[in-house]
């Protein structure tokens, strides 16, 4: 049966218009809470609404009215079912210091498995270059670290000019920039089971591992330490924590045996990713500070005591951030933040 | 998995509303605006940030990588918060992303749809993510597998105009009030649409295809009701259905539909 469109329209119009207005307002504006009142009256509206809809369907075919009334519902329904998540006030030394250390220790386990990833990574390169020195020249993808590392510190303990003068914020900002891409890079392979995530981690280690065994075979422990400590205390870990963060989406993909549906399972995990990801990219700005105003400063410029000293103290104060931030008396945690979850699946 | 080209969502109320999904290629015409609105403003970027070149050449390269990297970065996620699911492509070609329940889109959800980006767009040219759009049934790519997202496409709707569509026809069934009101209670939504829709895309057919078609619709519809021979006799096919469109859509045959 049809229905008298024309009659219909005339009477229920003034409904949907009110609805639409009601929600460009509530679009507009997020924050806005509506009084018990104006809940009820909207509630009323999206009810109607619905109705209306469900006759259109049931007894016309038109198809304007149709899809009008489709849009209005699915938007009123947004609206009135909408996730748990409130509009809050922006707090980022809170998200800094209470969240993000937070959500790094309740997926403490997926941090520990890239560690572990990229420490065997670290072993295998260093074992590499003790066996065959020579293949540093495939291994290593900076040039600069193919040479002898004896000769290099001869080189830029020598330099009596600042080879970055003039552009050490432009090299700091590059910094910041690469190593964030990477770092959401490992993080996004989380997408493959995490397999790409941790094989991104072992390369890396490798790296490490064969650079930091070559120097030390070469009698530069101090020149090494004095040159990757000051920003690698802070790059190397964040970049496991984007591992972590790859990890934990793995984690969800997989599901491993839990009931909760794949699509709810990442719905949980959402903002835990943002915030381990944006607390990465934080840590990277920082490395990439002190890479380029710091790091890149040798003896006699900047004795390694110095340098050694001072990334010795920010991998203290970076453990005791990540590990005991946030926590309350009796190691209670803070209010969550509303996107967080409770369910841990480390 | 069957592939389906629109989401349907129930609500607690028993009502359904369905979305229509949005394919590759119009995301990537999407993408395409979007690429070109990156580069526009990275231009302006570099043209204001090359004053501060007269300061300080070393700040002004760092301020660029880093305006790029954010501008790369953010766009996606600023305007698509800003506009709620929408970013300059999307609206030009009536996208929009929404929650896969329906729901409000959360910040995180569009945080990680765009993060997500850098191995949709792998190797080239969204080449991961268009294929990923292609498999899923939602027309996902990995970006919105993870973030529970779709993305809808709104068409434009061509209003016919019922009354410039019948207008100044004489409607030979409206002698019959009772027949008229059993072709409204017997005729479904669906079959009604067929024969409205005859009407508005008829210069789309050719000559013979128009008259085959009308002639169709015409002896599918006497079978529902017949009207008695002298109301259609001296009327050809196309305006037996117009009698019909009229009958059924404009029951008091006045005024405008909205």
């Amino acid at each position: 049966m049809i229905i008298n469109l024309q009659k219909f329209i005339t009477e229920e119009r003034p409904f949907w218009n009110e609805l639409e207005t009601v929600l460009e307002k509530l679009e507009k504006r997020p924050e806005l809470r509506l009084s018990l009142s104006q809940l009820e009256r909207f509630h009323y509206l999206y009810q109607q609404t619905s109705g209306d809809l469900a006759k259109i369907q049931t007894f016309s075919a038109e198809p304007n009215t149709r899809v009008y009334l489709e849009s209005l519902v699915a938007r009123a329904f947004g609206e009135i079912h909408g996730s748990p998540e409130k509009p809050h006030r922006l707090a980022p030394l809170h998200w800094f210091f209470t969240i993000f250390p937070q959500t790094f220790r309740k997926h403490i386990r997926a941090f520990w498995i890239c560690l572990a990833a990229m420490l065997v990574g670290g072993a295998f390169g260093g074992f590499v270059i003790v066996v065959d020195p020579d293949v540093k020249e495939v291994l290593l993808p900076f040039s600069h670290l193919h040479g002898d590392p004896s000769e290099r510190v001869v080189k830029e303990e020598a330099a009596n000019e600042d080879r970055l003068a003039g552009g050490k914020t432009s090299f700091s900002s590059y910094l910041m920039t690469h190593n964030t891409k990477v770092s959401i890079f490992t993080f996004s392979l989380g997408m493959t089971w995490g397999i790409g995530t941790l094989v991104m981690l072992f390369y890396n280690g490798v790296i490490l591992g064969a650079v930091a065994l070559d120097y030390v075979l070469a009698g530069e422990t101090a020149f090494l330490l004095g040159w990757l400590l000051p920003h690698g205390v802070i790059e190397i870990p964040a970049i496991v924590l984007a591992g972590q963060a790859g990890l934990v989406l793995a984690g969800a993909l997989i599901g491993w045996g839990r009931s909760i549906s794949l699509k709810e399972r990442l719905r949980n995990i959402s903002g835990d990713l943002v915030t381990l990801i944006m607390g990465v990219a934080v840590m990277l700005i920082w490395a990439g500070i002190v890479e380029a105003f710091f790091s890149q400063y040798h003896e006699p410029v900047i004795p390694y005591e110095v340098k050694i000293g001072f990334g010795v103290l920010e991998f203290i104060l970076l453990i005791l951030f990540l590990a005991k931030s946030g926590r309350r008396g009796g190691g209670k945690l803070h209010r969550r933040h509303p996107e967080m979850n409770t369910d841990d699946d480390g | 998995m069957d592939k389906i080209n629109a989401l349907t969502i129930s609500t607690p109320e028993g009502i359904e509303f369905s979305r229509k999904l949005a394919g590759p290629v119009t995301r990537f015409l999407a993408w395409s605006v979007d690429l070109l609105a990156i580069m526009a403003i990275n231009k302006l970027l570099n043209v204001l940030l090359g004053v501060l070149g007269l300061i300080s050449r070393d700040i002004a390269m760092a301020a660029t990588v880093l305006g790029y990297f954010i501008v790369s970065i953010g766009y996606g996620i600023v305007t698509e918060w800003h506009w709620r699911g929408q970013t300059l492509g999307k609206r030009l070609l009536r996208l929009r992303v929404t929650d896969v329940r329906g729901l409000q889109l959360r910040f995180s959800q569009i945080v990680i749809r765009n993060l997500l980006r850098f191995v949709d767009s792998l190797p080239v040219f969204y080449l991961v993510g268009g294929l990923a759009c292609l498999i899923n049934r939602r027309a996902q790519r990995l970006g919105d597998f993870v973030a529970n997202t779709i993305v809808v496409w709104s068409p434009p709707v061509d209003e016919p105009d019922l009354d410039q569509l019948l207008e100044g026809k004489y409607n030979s069934f409206r002698k019959y009030p009772h027949l008229e009101a059993r072709l409204r209670h017997q005729v479904s939504p669906a079959e009604a649409q067929i024969a409205l829709q005859a009407l508005v895309r008829r210069d789309e057919f050719g000559p013979q295809d128009r008259i085959q078609l009308f002639q169709s619709i015409v002896n599918y519809f006497k079978s529902i009701i017949t009207f008695p021979q002298e109301a259609t006799d001296s009327i050809s096919d196309e305006q037996y259905i117009r009698n019909l469109v009229d009958a059924l859509y404009r029951p008091k045959s006045t005024g405008s539909m909205s």
